[in-house]
């Protein structure tokens, strides 16, 4: 029962993470991508890592995943604000319109702005 | 006495009187003993807050871990639909938490919810800016986003 269980993770996190790359290569906007990378694959690597736990159930095991987990989560959406936003303080030509009533991008300082700001 | 203390050594009793040590043991300890504490509370003289805070950290982890699921799934959608829907578009959201810890849990968890991903938080620290995948209605988005996230960790964190 447990097994079959964990199989269901295990598949379920190979489905987001190739949901993740298909992604990765079918936007067409560096900030879209960042979406698809960030959700889809963690998620799919949590998944993935949560089956091992279920299987083994011991108290080593457990606690490399818990750790493994906080640590994604921690990350992942790090490294896509990091991208995203030298994605956009660099470049003034994306996709990504800017709505009536909200200022968008024209908040963001510019390049030489964020380098001098920058510590 | 501290509760959190107190609630951890009842976890560690729990799981050696049951004689096996391992991380299911243990939660379940600690699940008791939360509860056993609770109802003790009020002639040991604990600290409420900490029942408080302990019972919306839960709900925050618990909130969270669906909306990750809810936003893979469309974003999953979104990269299997054959033509896209999607309307990026950049979105301001006040900022009403102002410590460090704090305003990162709440981009962190922006980023990792449906549809939305944090890109800068400005430096008088009083606007997160946000990239939305489907920014039709971004004050609809403002709204979810301040009623949902920023007040649950607002509330953890009292």
């Amino acid at each position: 029962m447990i097994e079959i269980l964990a199989a269901i993770f295990v598949l379920a996190g190979g489905v987001f993470s190739l949901i993740a790359g298909i992604g990765l290569m079918r936007f067409n906007d560096v900030l879209m991508r960042m979406h698809a990378s960030t959700k889809a694959g963690t998620l799919g690597s949590i998944l993935t890592l949560v089956a091992p736990a279920l299987v083994f159930g011991t108290m080593g095991v457990t606690t490399k995943v818990v750790a493994g987990v906080l640590f994604l989560l921690l990350t992942a959406p790090i490294a896509a604000h990091m991208i995203g936003r030298a994605f956009v303080r660099t470049e003034k030509d994306h996709k990504t319109k800017t709505l009536p009533g909200h200022r968008g991008s024209a908040l963001l300082p510019s390049p030489e702005e964020a380098v001098r700001r920058s510590p | 006495m501290n509760a959190l203390a107190a609630n951890l050594v009842l976890a560690v009793i729990w799981a050696a009187l049951t004689g096996d040590i391992s991380s299911g043991s243990l939660l379940s300890g600690l699940v008791v003993g939360f509860f056993a504490l609770w109802m003790v509370q009020p002639i040991l003289g604990l600290d409420p807050l900490y029942f408080r805070r302990m019972y919306r950290s839960t709900r925050l982890a618990v909130f969270f871990l669906w909306e990750l699921l809810k936003s893979s799934v469309e974003v999953a959608v979104e990269v299997l639909r054959p033509r896209g829907r999607a309307r990026p578009a950049f979105v301001e959201m006040p900022l009403d938490v102002k410590s460090d810890l704090e305003i990162m849990l709440v981009a962190n968890l922006i980023s990792l919810t449906p549809g939305t991903l944090s890109l800068e938080v400005m430096p008088d620290r009083s606007t997160l800016i946000v990239h939305a995948m489907f920014g039709d209605d971004p004050d609809a988005l403002v709204a979810s986003m301040k009623n949902g996230l920023e007040r649950m960790v607002k509330e953890a964190f009292e």
